[in-house]
């Protein structure tokens, strides 16, 4: 078993990357909803102060004017918040402003999922992949690691309409090397296997990683896919990487309705229908608490993993 | 590049309103739907602002350094479709498609299909935060528009507009005129004292002194008195630090004696009687129909 290197959140390579990005782009330009200093685009405004728009706790109309922005001279607005602010409170405006005329708006979704700095049910949005994922137009990207979060943000920035982006507050490990290449709407195989196809997609990509080598330890031999843009989903992998194994996990930081698992289970149903387990978080509200409790509460840390790949694997074998 | 040098007078402007009237009902009464109150309060200004103020070239809608212009109050979106068939983007005619399938005439504005369309609107208030971002993104863009953002009184009630009155103002965005269309009826709005009485979401001056509250240099007019709507334009044009928001004082349904002040007239299509009398009221000699 091979051991993760531990890597920055994804928030800090967020802002590290579009500051990296604005010295040869004069187009990006960030707006606030007075969260810099916890989402990290305080790093671009210290860079680009006369490019970054505070715009106060008003997240409904940060995202209206960010829309206004990117239909003039081309800009490129970025917009930062907590997650449950951009995909729940400003969804109107996403849906309205943004995704209906497919402008050039960049939302940058921190604190997603459910290790958000001991917040609580109000700041965790366990729903916001399947929100955003359903809204026409919209790209869907969740990077596992600051290697892919940099090179996300680059393909991101390159392509010509709306992208939301997870990312996750606390340290998280390094899966990929420096050579990493994320390509928008390709799924990547992160470990070979035979047994079970196991979907993940964000940060929690590492934990399966975590229980895949448990597993072969034990005998099972896991076909892991990392899966960093969930709209528009790379079917035809998904298929292909499902039919290898005949046998499929999905597992998520986030709600197992609609979400990474939603997807998968819809396109399987549809185009190659065999066994499929949804695992992450279940139909509830979070709490606040230490990121260990959270993950255990909730059945997600790797052990929490493994024990669904196996108990599954033991139940269709 | 700047439009085509063709002047026109307040009577011209006035005599587009009146045409406006005329196609604003003829397409709520071809496509069995729509709303009338709204687009009769904002047609005067509206004529005002496509031929007397705006900077807009009607054969190159997209042009970069164009004025922009918001109906945040998307509801009212057959007057600004008409405006812009007068002022040339589409043909007339294209009015009555106004809310059928395939039309690039949409129920509330789309700016993925209609020229002239700078932003799409609808959902009430969202408009003006876009518009407040096109006004930043002129400034952060070193352009010298000018955006204008129509606004309903009613729409004032949505928490966002005040998000974004109190931004615009901490940036002082002077290269924005937010022109509120205070015709001081909703489509159901608060009972007066009978059922068939409808009173102000705002009563007296306090839709005026909110805007003043938030540090918005105000400037109030009767909306329907063109040459002094384009004085205040042109008085809120020289504001300097601060966005100006004009509060046109204007009836909903102007123009239709049986329809002004009248809240069931928000959204109803005339029958043939009460159209040919709007007709002729409005001046269209030949009883109107395309």
């Amino acid at each position: 078993m091979t051991t993760m290197t531990m890597g920055k959140p994804l928030r800090v390579a967020m802002g590290e990357t579009i500051t990296d990005l604005a010295a040869d782009n004069d187009r990006l330009v960030v707006l606030d909803g007075d969260t810099a200093v916890s989402t990290r685009v305080d790093i671009f405004q210290q860079a680009y102060p006369e490019r970054f728009y505070q715009t106060g706790i008003a997240e409904m109309n940060m995202l209206g004017m960010a829309a206004g922005m990117a239909t003039v001279g081309d800009l490129i607005p970025i917009v930062s918040t907590f997650s449950a602010f951009i995909a729940s409170r400003a969804h109107d405006s996403i849906r309205v402003l943004i995704a209906q005329p497919k402008l050039n708006v960049k939302l940058m979704s921190g604190y997603a999922g459910l290790l958000a700095g001991m917040t609580g049910k109000t700041h965790l949005l366990f729903d916001d992949i399947p929100i955003m994922r359903a809204m026409a137009n919209m790209v869907v990207v969740c990077p596992v690691d600051e290697v892919e979060t940099r090179s996300a943000l680059e393909a991101v920035i390159k392509y010509d309409g709306p992208v939301y982006f997870r990312l996750n507050r606390g340290n998280t490990p390094i899966i990929f090397g420096d050579d990493h290449k994320f390509e928008l709407g390709k799924a990547v195989t992160v470990r070979d296997g035979s047994d079970v196809t196991v979907f993940a997609t964000g940060t929690h990509t590492s934990r399966a990683l975590e229980a895949a080598q448990k597993l072969a330890a034990d005998g099972i031999d896991v076909h892991l896919v990392h899966v960093p843009t969930v709209k528009p989903l790379d079917v035809a992998a998904v298929v292909a990487a499902a039919q290898k194994t005949g046998l499929v996990v999905t597992t998520e930081e986030g709600t197992i309705i609609g979400g990474l698992g939603g997807a998968i289970a819809e396109s399987l149903a549809e185009f190659a229908p065999m066994p499929v387990k949804r695992h992450g978080l279940q139909d509830v509200f979070g709490e606040s608490g230490p990121d260990g409790d959270l993950l255990d509460k909730y059945g997600i840390s790797p052990p929490h993993v493994a024990d669904a790949i196996r108990e599954f694997v033991a139940t269709h074998r | 590049m700047t439009q085509a040098t063709k002047v026109y007078t307040p009577e011209d402007m006035a005599e587009y309103a009146r045409q406006a009237r005329v196609r604003i009902l003829e397409a709520v009464r071809h496509a069995g739907g729509g709303h009338v109150g709204g687009p009769f309060s904002a047609a005067d200004m509206l004529a005002a602002l496509y031929f007397g103020v705006m900077n807009v070239d009607p054969e190159n809608p997209t042009w970069e350094d164009r004025d922009r212009f918001v109906l945040s109050k998307g509801h009212s979106s057959i007057a600004l479709y008409t405006m812009l068939a007068l002022r040339g983007y589409f043909p007339v005619k294209e009015l009555l498609t106004f809310d059928s399938v395939n039309s690039r005439l949409q129920g509330h504005p789309d700016m993925t299909v209609t020229p002239g369309v700078d932003m799409s609107s609808g959902s009430l208030g969202l408009g003006f935060a876009a518009a407040l971002g096109i006004a930043l993104g002129a400034r952060a863009d070193g352009r010298d528009f000018t955006t204008y953002v129509m606004v309903g009184d009613g729409e004032c009630n949505e928490g966002i507009v005040w998000e974004g009155a109190h931004v615009a103002a901490r940036y002082g965005l002077d290269n924005i005129i937010a022109v509120i269309d205070h015709n001081k009826l909703q489509q159901t709005g608060w009972t007066g004292d009978s059922y068939e009485h409808r009173i102000s979401p705002y009563l007296g001056d306090q839709l005026a002194d909110r805007w003043r509250a938030f540090d918005w240099h105000v400037i109030e007019v009767d909306g329907h008195d063109i040459p002094a709507f384009l004085n205040a334009v042109g008085e809120a044009k020289k504001v300097e630090g601060k966005p100006v928001a004009v509060v046109a004082h204007t009836i909903k349904g102007k123009g239709v004696s049986f329809m002004e002040g009248d809240f069931m007239w928000h959204s109803k299509v005339p029958n043939d009687e009460e159209f040919a009398l709007a007709m002729k009221e409005l001046g269209e000699t030949n009883g109107g129909g395309a």
